[in-house]
């Protein structure tokens, strides 16, 4: 199924002040708009708190939108109950049915619409192989793991076989570990199964690993909308740039496509005036060399990583990454002078 | 070596002699448990004594005497159905407290705790004042031909007052507890409304609305200073046993009043353990 | 810069009714049904509860205040209000002090007879108050088990103040003790170890760690008891028997006074109670948002 979202806005107003639509409402969803191809998987990723749950929940009905319309295969469903949008939806916390077990789960959503129970509990039984937990349908919820419990959760999700399916932080709630295994498993779920799919979350690793579009959301507003490699490689603005990546960002003066800030300069391609210059961490290459530009403050090493923070002359503190066993980290001490090179860098107008 | 272990194992005494200190500690928990003893133990003990003091057959004679019976009839009869009936509108009553959002909610749910401090006779009192057969609502239903006050409906209006809070305070908790994503759950999966309360709901607030039920009913079978005032306490119409074995004892008839008073007490301990251990059993799984 | 130019104009399928219904009624229904819920318990507390409060305060406008007034300031009345008091006093001191030791007893300490210790402080909830009455009579009452001793002690229990008082302590024995045995339970142990670990001595770590903690819940419980207290009546009555002056409280002054269709002071006397329990109660409502607070503090 194609979705198609158009210019969304949603508010929540403050109920002890009084109701909605006074000055004091915040803005969870302001103004945005996207398509989602029939069939793709597509990442809602964003920071906590920057309306990705309630776009997520607005197109399953469970919000109702102030402006905007959704359209499911070009048909008007922004007034469709929840109940009737037949969409599968995978909650953070499972959301599982404590006093159901798992195959009841499972086939809940068949039971409600009246499929004989011989089919009901066959189909249930599918979807549990399908997802790995063959054999667990007698069990209660609280009697599996936290991963176990999220395969149930989208066993039950795509039992009615829905043309939609959102999940919302699907792996927020289980270990760094299962999370890496159910991300990969999904990914080749969907590609199995076909079935459209949205979902939230706001580690872009997850996002780029699994997805095959992302839309970057930042205080209720769409900020990008790509492939991950569109994302990482053209972050159309300063917070795309920022959050998908660690990176340095200096207040810069853009002349003849070559932006400066005191003896650093990169080329750019802004038009000239005051800028904001972004500057990824691994974007950068130094090396010891006394007429340099910058100080070495202080080398930190994370794992097979090294990363080297170090005082550029008239523009601040800058932090660049190596791999550990890099040529350029020779003799890079603190207190060194080093030549800084930045071999690429984006730069946005200010005002 | 035995010193360390020894400060290991007895991780609990050393908290208990933390709080009731040295060999005061035995002393003060030695005064309460005689304080309790003296209290409870011994009088109750001699109110099921000298029930069956005159021989088992006089005790049966006094408590299936015709109003005696009656009054017992009647007693657990208006019990359970108070019990029903605070199950029913409690946990609406709950619901709607905890699930809806309306001005003057917060003072509404303050009011369900008021039957808690107020005297039951005033509450007797108060139900009496407006629906006695010479108020307002009395002389309405007088019409029609219906006594409130001194019949019936006003044991079981009073009993309601008085019980009010318990369904409501034990099911709110386990209302506010229940995850709202697990409904969102099964209405994104097409459930109706019912199919969503039967499914979500139900067999959360069950145990808990049960186990208040029980309680309620419990409460109302001992219930007299409310129903002093509304019930006219008619013989075999509104004669409930506790106002029976108030009668009794006015009467100079102690021993038969001991003896209704143990059957009353036999029910209370009954629906005391019964609510008891339906609210171990939740907690046992929910501690799972 | 946002994705605006993936939405162009492309031409919108026509809404297929069939399938998705664009004004869908099962929300409006629901509403419907959430109205008419709300509309059910509304009537249900004003037909139980808030009604019969309202008329309480009607009739006694309607006798007048002034008749009124001088009903419940009249010697009689006053005595009962006052010896009522005196019954509260009592059995918050009581109380707090075996409430505490009581709780402490049950929820810290493991000995023989913890388990009787903890189904008798229950017991007086599941217990008619006339009956309770009626154990006392048949203890200690002018033809009870023990009434040769105390005629030789010269000690008068029944239709006296110490019948009144021992009534009064049965019935509110649960409130304070249950009170502090579920929050100290709730807070644990952790605290309390600390203390010892850094050497506090048992009444220093009872004063400073573990009281502060309870203070909450013991004033709670206090409150309880004082609102029990307050309204006692069969117990009072069957121990007392209402002497005017002797053993009559306020609310079997108020029983005695409307049985005597003596309105004005009863419905008097009904309405200061039921004044001073929505005092109590206000005070119960602070005290359980201070402990919903301490306790998430806590854990
Ligand atoms: N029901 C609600 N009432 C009030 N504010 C809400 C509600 N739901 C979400 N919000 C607010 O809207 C913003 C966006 O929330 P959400 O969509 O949950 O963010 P995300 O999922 O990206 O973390 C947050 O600031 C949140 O506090
Ligand atoms: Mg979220």
């Amino acid at each position: 199924m194609s979705i198609r979202v158009e210019h969304l806005k949603k508010r929540f107003g403050d109920f002890s002040t009084g109701s909605a639509g006074s000055a004091a409402d915040f803005v969870a969803v302001d103004d945005v708009s996207f398509e989602v191809e029939s069939g793709s998987l597509v990442a809602l990723l964003g920071p906590s708190g920057s309306g990705k749950s309630t776009i997520l929940r607005i197109l399953a009905g469970l919000e109702a939108p102030d402006e905007g319309r959704v359209l499911f295969d070009g048909v008007d469903a922004t007034h469709v109950h929840a109940r009737a949008r037949a969409i599968g939806f995978v909650f953070q916390h499972y959301a599982l049915f404590r006093h159901l077990t798992v195959e009841e789960n499972v086939a809940f959503g068949l039971d409600v619409r009246n499929v004989p129970k011989a089919t009901s509990r066959r189909r249930a039984n599918e979807l549990l192989d399908l997802v790995g937990l063959g054999g667990l349908g007698g069990r209660y919820p609280s009697q599996l793991s936290g991963g176990q419990r999220q395969r149930v959760a989208l066993a039950r999700a795509l039992a009615p076989e829905p043309k939609l399916l959102l999940l919302d932080e699907p792996f927020g709630a289980v270990d760094a570990k299962v999370r890496e295994e159910l991300r990969e498993w999904l990914r080749r779920l969907h590609d199995e199964v076909g079935v459209t799919s949205i979902f939230v979350t706001h580690d872009q690793d997850e996002a780029f690993s699994v997805s095959d579009r992302v839309l970057v959301i930042h205080r209720g507003r769409l900020e990008q909308l790509g492939t991950p490699s569109e994302i990482l490689d053209e972050p159309r603005t300063e917070f795309v740039a920022g959050f998908v990546g660690e990176v340095n960002v200096f207040p810069a003066e853009v002349a003849n496509g070559e932006a400066r800030v005191g003896a650093l300069h990169a080329k750019v391609g802004a038009p000239d005036g005051h800028a904001r210059l972004v500057v990824r961490s691994y974007d950068v290459k130094l090396w010891r060399e006394d007429a340099g530009i910058a100080t070495v403050e202080r080398v930190v090493t994370l794992g097979d990583r090294v990363r080297v923070h170090a005082l550029v002359d008239g523009a601040g503190s800058l932090v660049a990454q190596f791999p550990r066993r890099s040529s350029l980290l020779k003799n890079v001490e603190p207190g060194c002078r080093v030549q800084v090179e930045v071999t690429s860098a984006r730069a946005y107008p200010r005002a | 070596m035995t010193a360390r272990s020894n400060a290991e194992g007895s991780e609990h005494v050393r908290t208990a002699d933390a709080l009731l200190p040295g060999p005061g500690q035995r002393a003060l928990r030695g005064l309460a448990l005689a304080y309790v003893l003296v209290l409870v133990a011994i009088p109750l003990a001699t109110l099921v004594v000298l029930a069956f003091a005159d021989g088992p057959p006089v005790f049966v004679e006094r408590v299936t005497d015709e109003v005696a019976r009656d009054a017992l009839v009647l007693t657990l009869g208006t019990g359970v159905l108070v019990g029903a009936l605070n199950v029913l509108f409690g946990t609406a009553t709950a619901w709607v407290l905890t699930r809806y959002r309306f001005p003057g909610r917060g003072a509404l749910s303050a009011l369900v705790d008021l039957p808690l401090a107020v005297p039951t006779l005033v509450a007797g009192v108060m139900i009496a004042v407006l629906y006695g057969p010479s108020s307002l609502v009395g002389t309405t239903f007088a019409a029609w031909d219906v006594e409130i006050v001194f019949a019936k409906p006003g044991i079981v209006l009073a009993l309601l007052f008085v019980t009010l809070p318990f369904v409501v305070r034990a099911v709110e908790p386990v209302l506010a507890e229940i995850d709202v994503a697990e409904e969102e759950a099964a209405i994104v999966l097409g459930a109706g409304p019912w199919r969503v309360f039967r499914t979500v709901f139900f067999p959360a607030l069950l145990p808990a609305a049960l186990s208040a039920g029980i309680r309620s009913t419990g409460r109302a079978i001992g219930e007299f200073g409310s129903i002093v005032v509304v019930a006219g306490n008619i013989p075999f119409e509104t004669l409930t046993a506790p106002v029976y074995v108030f009668g009794e004892i006015e009467s100079g008839a102690p021993r038969a009043a001991a003896a209704v008073s143990t059957v009353l007490l036999v029910f209370a301990l009954a629906l005391y353990v019964g609510a008891t251990w339906i609210e171990r059993k939740v907690g046992a799984r929910h501690a799972s | 810069m946002r994705a605006e130019r993936d939405v162009g104009a492309p031409a919108i399928a026509p809404v297929e009714a069939a399938k998705l219904d664009a004004r869908d009624t099962r929300g409006d229904r629901l509403a419907a049904g959430r109205v008419a819920l709300g509309a059910v318990v509304v009537l249900y507390l004003a037909v139980v509860l808030l009604g019969p409060m309202g008329a309480l305060v009607a009739e006694v406008s309607r006798i007048g205040i002034g008749e009124v007034l001088s009903a419940v300031l009249a010697p009689p009345a006053l005595e009962a209000l006052g010896m009522s008091i005196a019954l509260v006093a009592i059995s918050v001191v009581v109380n707090a002090f075996v409430g505490t030791i009581g709780a402490i007893a049950l929820v810290r300490h493991r000995f023989v007879g913890r388990g009787l210790l903890g189904a008798l402080a229950d017991l007086p909830l599941a217990v008619s108050p006339v009956m309770i009455g009626l154990a006392f009579l048949l203890l200690v009452g002018r033809e009870g088990v023990l009434a040769p001793v105390l005629e030789a002690l010269d000690w008068k229990i029944v239709y006296a103040f110490p019948g009144l008082v021992i009534g009064t302590l049965f019935v509110t024995l649960p409130y304070t003790m249950r009170e502090l045995a579920y929050v100290l339970e709730e807070i644990g142990t952790s605290e309390e170890e600390a203390a010892a670990t850094l050497g506090a001595s048992a009444w220093q770590t009872f004063w400073h760690v573990t009281f502060p903690n309870v203070r909450v819940a013991l004033g709670y419980g206090l409150l309880m008891t004082a609102a029990r207290a307050l309204g006692e009546f069969g117990a009072v009555l069957v121990l007392g028997g209402s002497i005017s002056g002797q053993t009559q409280t306020a609310t079997t002054f108020i029983h005695d006074a409307v049985e005597e269709r003596a309105l004005a002071g009863g419905y008097g006397m009904a309405l200061v109670l039921g004044a001073i329990s929505v005092v109590l109660l206000a005070l119960l409502e602070h005290l359980k948002h201070r402990r919903a607070r301490a306790l998430g503090r806590t854990k």
